[in-house]
């Protein structure tokens, strides 16, 4: 007996049994093998037994048991769908108020939804232009220094591109490029600033770019060869033919000639260029000094660009795979650093990995997941909406099932009534989310000026199809927990007594959807307001020096005493110094740096600058003095370093260090400087970063740029004079300037772009958790009407009851406050945050500012509506009863 | 004649119905073919054979009380139509003929 117990036989087979078999058939066939399965069970053991009944279905796999295809029944359900879609429009049009929260809801949401389908699709369509773009592919590198984690890079070496043009197999064609050229193109009198991208002769056997004129095979096999795009032969010739002139571009001597005119790239290809220049001038210039090699060394990798079309029929693995003998040998000669070749497709170059140093513009895979995660959050809440508000009033149309089924209809057709049902309300939605996309996308698009100059984000026929697809599986996800619940419903059971039918045993799984609602509407809302308070500490941050009212100003070639001449004639200018760079934004120079010890050396981070720059700035000094002017010519003696560089070669205090001698610089480039001055350490990186070993050097040929302290009242005009005096100069280049503060908020950007991105989605959830919450306490509120009313008939006061209503609501509200204040805690104490150095503390305004306003939002929805139902004249109710 | 000609198989599914009357079924039957001749014939077989036989209207089936044994399904328990009735004793008249048409002699050669 105890074996007749365990021993059941398979159910699997029993459902394909029931799958396959015609139901006029199946009993008995069920029948008949369950007790041939039960004796043989007793005579052979349950092994034998299983495999007989498994068998035996299979067996029974013939003609005549077989179902019919369902036709009709497919037929009914097409004309079933004109049913389903009247009763549909008259549910929603009689539910108005419902209608309209999972419209609206579904609506906000669906069109950040729509911004982050054309993004994606925006970035997929990159580069698909050029022909045979599926075996188009770049040699990207991958850097590892030591036991270091490695880096990936686009850039790679021209080594590589020329071991792989003679020794891998595969290859239609590559081409080698370098990145970098630009000067100043000397057309007679007229002088127009170029750049270019330098790239090898078969150029345009791998890329399908249109020359317009020239001869695509030799346009870039003669060194000083120059290609133009039509913009700028236009610009340079207007209206002459550029065909063959000749220019001076730069210092060199010799001219460079135009040997085509290529079409201007398309917006969608990551490769950008203004002309092209013929790789081989690079290579002549380098091969001059024959000494120096490091040009087409394997580690030269940081300019260089290598692309290639595959033979068809080559994969990425193959070629790979050959590429790998390559590596090992390249290798070898290095025992510190190892670089690896490897493949990118040309398709993911826009989307894909983050490299360092792109060529052209690149969004990363990163940006992208985290916009499809945080949208993907935001249509999820819209979703828990309809979800949650179909099953609240399951009780109502539960009659409608019941009579459905009665009358014939199958759990099937019950299933794509309500799914469709939902669909419709997802299209309506769409098409108000379509309206405020156009509203929304702007706005996006001026967040970052390099979102900007990416993406257009136009809509073209199959955008709109993504759209209507991914409405309509909007609504079936949406739809299909109601859909899946109500067809289950028992015709029976629902019309003898709705009441009595396990409605309610969704209250649970309605709950669970309402906390999740609210903790990630609160995790939105903490989000931003801690991205925003980080913004306001990074930029009121003491950075050690005074940046107020300097205007930088680059020079761009121009003699700086010239310039520095003509702004000091300006009034409001008063003070006037020259750096090599900007500190405080992001990037910095490093050289290396050694104290007596030979072995023991550590990066310094510098900046070149004059004599007046750290009175300007204010930097404190602690010991020493400033640099003194000297000419051009003199070479380079001494530096002012930072604390920390004393700190880290135990110098001793300040003054001691004063005379000490540093060296600067590695191999043959090393120099011996005199420690002048010690300033005070400030923030030379942007706030994340710690302060290291920093010094000032005095290099007046490497400055570039003018810093001018400004004492104005009237900006503007100071500013038209001293574009006045930079246009008297220089006729080419325009005024390029910028105060010192509006860089640095500009370096903070990523602060205040995350809390604009993040404060929104808030925003977008927390209006659409409130419209679920009203939606469900507007139908508490009429369901618990005649309970409402006794209990006011029997002495309950209106506050009472409106506390009983709101009870419930307002515990889920305190769950999910527990769940998100820990999490985004956690979130920004140990993950976003947990590498910077100077950070804003998370306090308890922004953990809790957000908790208060989901409270206070969610006490006025649902109080409101239990207030009505308090205040209800218990007479009028329970009058009609 | 097609349609109406008595397979083997299905003639000793017919004769079965027969012994077994009033509660012949899937089961019985293919047990019943197994203890009278040795034949071990699937379950599968023998619904194919009912399938046919209840087709040409030589058996009619009706379904009976569900029992636990069969884990909950009820059977169907078939019983010979008239029809079939006939089809069978022509079946077995048209042998006679053969046997009584062959000569004595034959028997006693073996």
């Amino acid at each position: 007996m105890i074996e007749k117990q365990t021993s059941k036989p398979p159910k699997w087979a029993s459902k394909l049994l029931e799958w396959y078999c015609r139901p006029e058939l199946l009993e008995d066939l069920q029948g008949d093998l369950h007790e041939y399965f039960d004796r043989n069970l007793a005579s052979k053991g349950p092994g034998r037994a299983k495999l007989n009944f498994v068998l035996d279905v299979f067996k029974f796999i013939r003609p005549y048991t077989i179902r019919k295809l369902e036709i009709l029944n497919n037929l009914t359900t097409i004309v079933m769908f004109k049913n389903y879609f009247k009763t549909s429009l008259r549910s929603i049009a009689r539910n108005k108020l419902f209608s309209a929260i999972n419209i609206i809801g579904l609506a906000i949401s669906m069109s950040v939804c729509l911004l982050a389908i054309s993004f994606i699709a925006e970035l997929d369509s990159y580069d698909r232009f050029q022909k045979d773009s599926d075996r188009i592919y770049r040699v990207k590198n991958t850097y590892q220094f030591l036991q270091e984690d490695p880096s990936g890079f686009a850039s790679t070496s021209i080594l590589a591109g020329k071991l792989i043009q003679e020794q891998v197999p595969g290859i239609e064609a590559s081409v080698i490029m370098r990145r970098g050229f630009s000067g100043d193109a000397r057309l007679g009198e007229k002088v127009v600033p170029v750049s270019a991208i330098q790239a090898s002769d078969d150029f345009f056997k791998v890329f399908s770019f249109e020359l317009l004129r020239g001869n695509p095979e030799t346009a870039l096999s003669e060194p000083h060869s120059i290609i133009l795009t039509d913009e700028t032969a236009e610009k340079m010739f207007q209206g002459q033919d550029p065909m063959g002139q000749t220019f001076q571009i730069g210092t060199d001597e010799t001219p460079y000639q135009v040997t085509g005119i290529v079409k201007k790239p398309p917006h969608h290809s990551h490769l950008q260029f203004q002309s092209l220049v013929s790789l081989i001038t690079y290579e002549e210039q380098r091969k001059e000094t024959p000494d120096e090699t490091y040009w087409i060394s394997w580690s030269n990798m940081w300019s260089n660009y290598v692309y290639l079309k595959l033979e068809e029929g080559n994969s990425q693995e193959d070629i790979e795979a050959r590429l790998m003998p390559i590596n090992d040998k390249q290798n070898e000669q290095s025992d510190r650093v190892k670089i690896n070749i490897s493949l990118q497709p040309l398709l993911s170059i826009v989307g894909g990995e983050d490299l360092s140093n792109q060529i052209g513009m690149s969004m990363g895979s990163e940006a992208t997941w985290i916009i499809v995660a945080l949208t993907f959050i935001v249509i999820l809440s819209a979703g828990f909406n309809y979800t949650n508000l179909s099953i609240a009033r399951s009780l109502r149309r539960a009659k409608e099932v019941g009579i459905r089924k009665v009358v014939g209809a199958t759990r099937g057709q019950v299933f794509t009534q309500f799914i469709i049902e939902a669909t419709i309300i997802s299209l309506i939605a769409l098409v108000f989310a379509y309206l405020l996309f156009f509203i929304i996308k702007p706005e996006f698009l001026n967040l970052e000026p390099e979102i900007q100059q990416m993406l257009l984000l136009e809509n073209s026929p199959k955008i709109l199809v993504f759209f209507l697809l991914f409405a309509a599986s909007v609504g079936f996800l949406a739809g299909f927990f109601p859909a899946a619940f109500l067809s289950k419903l028992r015709a029976v059971s629902v019309l003898k007594d709705a009441s009595s039918t396990k409605l309610f045993s969704k209250v649970n799984m309605r709950k669970v959807l309402i906390v999740t609602q609210f903790t990630l509407s609160l995790i939105f809302i903490i989000s931003a307001s801690i991205e925003f308070k980080q913004y306001k500490y990074s930029l009121a941050f003491d950075l050690g020096f005074n940046t107020e009212n300097v205007l930088n100003v680059r020079l761009q070639g121009n003699d700086m005493d010239q310039m520095a001449n003509a702004f000091s004639t300006i009034p409001e200018v008063s003070q006037i110094s020259k750096s090599a760079m900007i500190t405080s934004v992001g990037s910095r120079y490093g050289e290396n740096i050694k104290y007596e010890d030979p072995t023991d050396s550590t990066t310094l981070y510098y900046n070149i600058i004059d004599e007046n720059y750290l009175p300007l700035m204010e930097n404190r000094f602690l010991a020493g003095t400033n640099f003194e002017s000297r000419p051009l010519q003199e070479e380079e003696e001494s530096i002012i370093v930072n604390e920390q560089v004393l700190k880290r070669f135990n110098i001793g205090t300040p003054l001691e260090a004063i005379d000490k001698y540093v060296q600067i610089g590695r191999g043959d480039g090393v120099r011996k400087l005199r420690i002048i001055g010690v300033v005070e350490d400030f923030q030379y990186a942007t706030i994340q970063d710690g302060i290291e070993s920093f010094g000032f050097r005095y290099q007046p040929d490497r400055l570039e740029i003018l810093n001018l302290k400004i004492t104005s009242t009237d900006l503007m005009a100071t500013m038209d004079k001293l574009e006045a005096a930079w246009d008297e100069l220089d006729q080419v280049h325009s005024f390029e300037a910028s105060f010192y503060d509006e860089r640095i908020q500009r370096a903070y950007a990523e602060h205040s772009i995350i809390f604009t991105i993040v404060g929104f989605l808030a925003f977008l959830t927390i209006s659409i958790a409130a419209l679920g919450l009203l939606g469900m306490g507007v139908y508490t509120a009429e369901t618990r009407l005649k309970e409402i009313s006794i209990r006011k008939v029997l002495g309950a006061s209106e506050g009472s009851l409106v506390s009983l209503l709101a009870r419930g609501f307002m515990w889920l509200l305190v769950i999910s406050a527990a769940i998100a204040v820990p999490a985004s805690y956690f979130l920004f104490d140990s993950v976003i945050l947990a590498t910077a150095v100077n950070k804003a503390s998370i306090g308890f305004i922004e953990l809790f500012a957000g908790v208060i306003i989901i409270f206070a939002i969610g006490f006025v929805t649902i109080g409101t509506q239990t207030w009505k139902a308090a205040k209800s004249n218990p007479a009028q109710t329970l009058r009609s009863e | 004649m097609k349609g109406t000609h008595l397979g083997e198989f299905q003639e000793l599914v017919l004769l079965s119905i027969g012994v077994l009357y009033p509660e012949a079924y899937g089961v019985g039957i293919k047990e019943e073919i197994y203890a009278k001749t040795g034949r071990k014939v699937t379950l599968s077989t023998v619904h194919a054979a009912l399938n046919r036989l209840e087709k040409k209207g030589l058996i009619k089936s009706e379904l009976g009380e569900a029992t636990k044994i069969r884990g909950g399904k009820r059977k169907r328990y078939l019983t010979i139509t008239s029809y079939g009735i006939k089809m069978l004793s022509e079946s077995r008249a048209q042998r006679e003929q053969f046997w009584n048409a062959i000569p004595e002699i034959v028997f006693d050669v073996n």
